[in-house]
């Protein structure tokens, strides 16, 4: 049943740019394929280490940053990629090292001024980064010679980095190193004294995460051509967390089904909804209230309940016996 | 050889003394029962054996191997296991899922990012049978949420075992079961090998003295009587510190 | 006025400014652990009350950023108690809620008085120059330097002083404990809710002959009542004091000295904080 379900999801993918009904939804698919990339590796330490960070956007732009300056000094694409995930790497670790040393509120917080350091160091050091005026991209990569100037092109690239990390991520949450990881977000007492190292775990998995945000970070930098400090502000780290919360921590649909929500609600309801910043707000609000498990989980156990009321109804007998 | 030895453990918060210059040593195969009225510093004693709590003074030797600057989850690689007063377990998860986390502890498997847990065979059956030996094989695959409380310390004394430790404490073990409960967790601890050495805090004196081979009552920080079980039992200190001074 | 003078005199003031709102935050986090991040709207809110106030009804001023801190407090009270108390304890739902606030107050903020910063003036006798110590001062900053001291010692004699006050000091160090003494803690709550919301509001009022009112104001004022709160420890008052001038010197001598590295001189002490001593300068539990 499952697999029939991923490989339609999949097909449904694939077939973007046949159905969309032109670029600009083609793009919008892509937009959501980034996020979904960012939402993801966030949820690796929200979802399944148990810590919150509101300073991703930090370590999403430092790669869409060094990506940009890299270029900018004449280096190639590769070159450049790789350079500004090594960054970002580098950066998450130090974050880690620093944020680690507490959890729950202080790791909240300390996660935030670490983003908001970067922040203004992408905004005020002006030498570097251009500040306000950002920078722009000459030209998309051009892997095996394949063009992705299109955006059914840059649409597949995208595609194929997305199948990819949300690839590594189910295998890792499937895996051993997961199951301690989940471990430790639940009792991290009880994990020490069963043998595990709480510590290097959490550290091995912000890496990952960062790592994630690093990616969606040098996608998000060639979809527009143009970073700005504005990619590394609070609220987007804000948003990305929402992406996660809302959609469903500590799953892999959910923090897919969060990003499809912010930036549907962003690209596509904001030209039918006037005030759809107060909607979304709203929603997340809802979904709170409601469904506090998130979307997908939350969707779920509504499907569950319906079922379980729909066979009841049919054959009460068997309900009551404990069906 | 000793397996626990503890020299002058000293430990306080802020002014209050909690352990003072604690002396214990238990042999190997022991089963030793520590008594003493509440507060009286019994479970600060595990924290600080375990690693949890680092002393103020003193030395914890784990079979003479001085392990009292090694942290926590050393320790447990190094056959130290415990069970805690409330019940800390993964609820959301199963009973096998449970047990199979326990077995992973000290598996170098625990840090491989890329294999499938559910097809490591030989965990797998292990786990499960460890869940036959407590007799809770039938629930292997229900969420530990759903499970009585008796049910629950069972898989908790399981899951230290499956951690084939040399040394196990147990805090207060029995607390909260019903008389049903009480009797299997005391088949339980029967069938430990000896080999294994226990340190049990306890307050149901009916179990607990079955158990003992030794006994240390502790009062206010300190061991204050020590011995055999019938003579710790008929020393006049001990009614002294139960019953007030 | 000489440039240090002046330093000086607009970092005690944003101190001021930002004790009023980060006093608020420190005693609900410190009270309630809930990170509210609905406290930059709040802010923001009190601002636009204020000020809206002022230019259509022609009200006074102070008479303005009271009715303003009023009907913010009234809106956190109800946040707090419809919203926020059933997620007690639940850190991500906590989260969750606080921004979807504030994103909800933000655009209705944006619909209402729409992108165009608003001036409000300083009261007609504070505006001008005050002569004091034989130095003269922009009036409006001494007076705002005043009245955050002057709120502090209210607080004060509040929290130390009071049975009111008692049962804070309680309920931050022990909630537990505090609901066996048989302390009303959900009406202790939503009280303290309602008072730190109600400061941040009499704070933007207060603030915006100075910062004037934007949109974004809400998502610039917040951090800095993070920093301060992490400096200067959770649910401490006079932690929150100190922090607020320490964050008003660093932020203003950070601007005019090392304008690129601005935000570093801002957030690296918190982060240093954070790392060594994660209670802050004066906490009493760590977060």
């Amino acid at each position: 049943m499952r697999r029939i379900a991923l490989a339609l999801a999949l097909a449904v993918l694939l077939a973007v740019p046949l159905w969309a009904g032109g670029s600009f939804y083609v793009n919008i698919v892509s937009q959501i394929l980034i996020a979904a990339i960012f939402a993801l590796g966030l949820d690796v330490l929200v979802g399944y280490a148990g810590l919150i960070s509101l300073g991703h956007a930090g370590l999403f732009g430092v790669a869409a940053y060094g990506v940009a300056v890299m270029l900018g000094a004449g280096f190639g694409h590769l070159a450049a990629i790789a350079a500004a995930l090594a960054l970002c790497v580098a950066t998450t670790a130090l974050f880690a090292v620093l944020a680690l040393r507490t959890t729950g509120i202080g790791f909240i917080m300390i996660t935030l001024a670490l983003g908001q350091l970067l922040w203004g160091l992408a905004y005020r050091w002006i030498d570097l980064t251009q500040g306000d005026n950002g920078i722009s991209a000459a030209s998309r990569p051009a892997p095996l010679g394949l063009s992705l100037a299109s955006a059914d092109g840059f649409y597949y690239a995208t595609l194929a980095v997305f199948l990819a990390v949300l690839l590594a991520l189910a295998v890792l949450a499937a895996s051993p190193f997961g199951a301690s990881l989940k471990g430790t977000r639940d009792q991290p007492r009880r994990m020490t004294a069963l043998g595990f190292d709480v510590w290097t775990i959490r550290f091995l998995a912000f890496l990952l995460s960062g790592l994630c945000s690093g990616i969606a970070g040098v996608l998000f930098f060639y979809y527009n051509e143009f970073i700005s400090p504005q990619a590394l502000a609070l609220s987007a780290s804000a948003e990305a967390l929402l992406m996660v919360i809302a959609g469903g921590s500590g799953t892999l649909l959910g923090p897919i089904a969060g990003a499809a929500l912010v930036v549907a609600m962003k690209s596509v309801a904001s030209a039918y909804i006037a005030r759809w910043n107060f909607t979304l707000g709203a929603i997340f609000v809802l979904i709170v209230l409601f469904m506090p498990e998130g979307l997908v989980p939350g969707s779920r156990r509504l499907a569950r309940w319906v079922w379980a009321a729909r066979k009841g109804r049919r054959n009460p007998a068997a309900a009551e016996s404990g069906g | 050889m000793t397996a626990l030895a503890i020299r002058r453990l000293d430990k306080s918060f802020g002014g209050l003394r909690v352990a003072r210059g604690i002396d214990l040593a238990v042999e190997t195969g022991e089963r030793r029962l520590i008594i003493g009225p509440n507060g009286a510093g019994k479970t600060t004693l595990f924290n600080l054996i375990a690693g949890e709590l680092k002393p103020d003074g003193g030395t914890v030797a784990l079979f003479g191997a001085d392990i009292t600057a090694l942290p926590a989850r050393r320790r447990a690689h190094l056959g130290l296991a415990r069970t805690y007063q409330i019940i800390t377990l993964f609820p959301k998860d199963t009973l096998l899922h449970n047990l199979l986390l326990s077995l992973l502890g000290r598996a170098p498997l625990r840090w491989n990012p890329v294999a499938r847990l559910a097809a490591q065979a030989a965990l797998q059956q292990e786990a499960r049978q460890r869940l036959m030996d407590i007799g809770l094989a039938h629930l292997a695959d229900r969420p530990l949420s759903q499970t009585s409380y008796g049910e629950r310390r069972r898989v908790e004394i399981a899951m230290a075992l499956a951690q084939k430790p040399r040394v196990l404490l147990l805090d207060e073990p029995f607390a909260g079961l019903s008389l049903d409960e009480r009797r299997d967790v005391q088949a339980l601890l029967a069938a430990v090998p000896r080999d294994v050495t226990m340190v049990m805090i306890e307050h149901d004196m009916d179990v607990a003295l079955d158990f003992a081979d030794r006994i240390s009552v502790m009062h206010l920080g300190e061991v204050v009587v020590e011995g055999a079980r019938a003579a710790v039992v008929a020393d006049p200190r001990t009614r002294e510190i139960y019953l007030g001074e | 006025m000489n440039l240090w003078l002046l330093l000086t005199v607009n970092s005690i003031t944003l101190g001021g400014l930002l004790f009023l709102l980060s006093a608020g935050f420190s005693l609900i986090f410190g009270l309630m652990r809930i990170p509210n991040l609905t406290h930059g709207s709040f802010f923001m809110l009190g601002a636009y009350f204020g000020a809206s106030l002022v230019a259509w009804f022609g009200v006074d001023f102070w008479l303005a950023a009271a009715i303003a801190a009023l009907l913010v407090a009234a809106l956190g009270g109800v946040l707090e108690r419809f919203v926020l108390r059933r997620l007690a304890g639940q850190e991500q739902a906590q989260v969750l809620v606080t921004l979807g606030v504030s994103f909800m107050i933000a655009d209705l903020c944006l619909m209402e008085w729409s992108g165009d910063p608003m001036t409000v003036e300083a009261p007609a006798a504070l505006q001008g120059a005050a002569h004091f110590l034989g130095l003269t001062f922009p009036a409006y900053r001494l007076a705002i330097i005043l009245v955050a001291l002057a709120i502090a010692a209210l607080l004060w004699a509040l929290i130390d002083r009071t049975r009111l006050g008692a049962m804070i000091r309680a309920g931050v160090d022990d909630p537990q404990m505090a609901r066996i003494c048989g302390i009303r803690i959900s009406y202790l709550f939503t009280l303290v809710f309602c008072l730190g919301a109600g400061l941040a509001g009499f704070a933007g009022m207060m603030g915006s002959p100075i910062l004037s009112v934007y949109p974004g104001l809400d998502a610039d004022m917040l951090p800095l009542a993070l920093v301060v709160v992490i400096l200067g420890g959770t649910g401490s008052l006079l932690g929150s004091l100190l922090g607020s001038f320490v964050v008003g010197f660093l932020y203003n001598f950070g601007q005019a000295l090392l304008p690129e590295l601005a935000y570093f001189v801002l957030f690296l002490p918190m982060v240093i904080i954070l790392v060594i001593r994660p209670q802050g300068l004066f906490g009493r539990r760590a977060p």
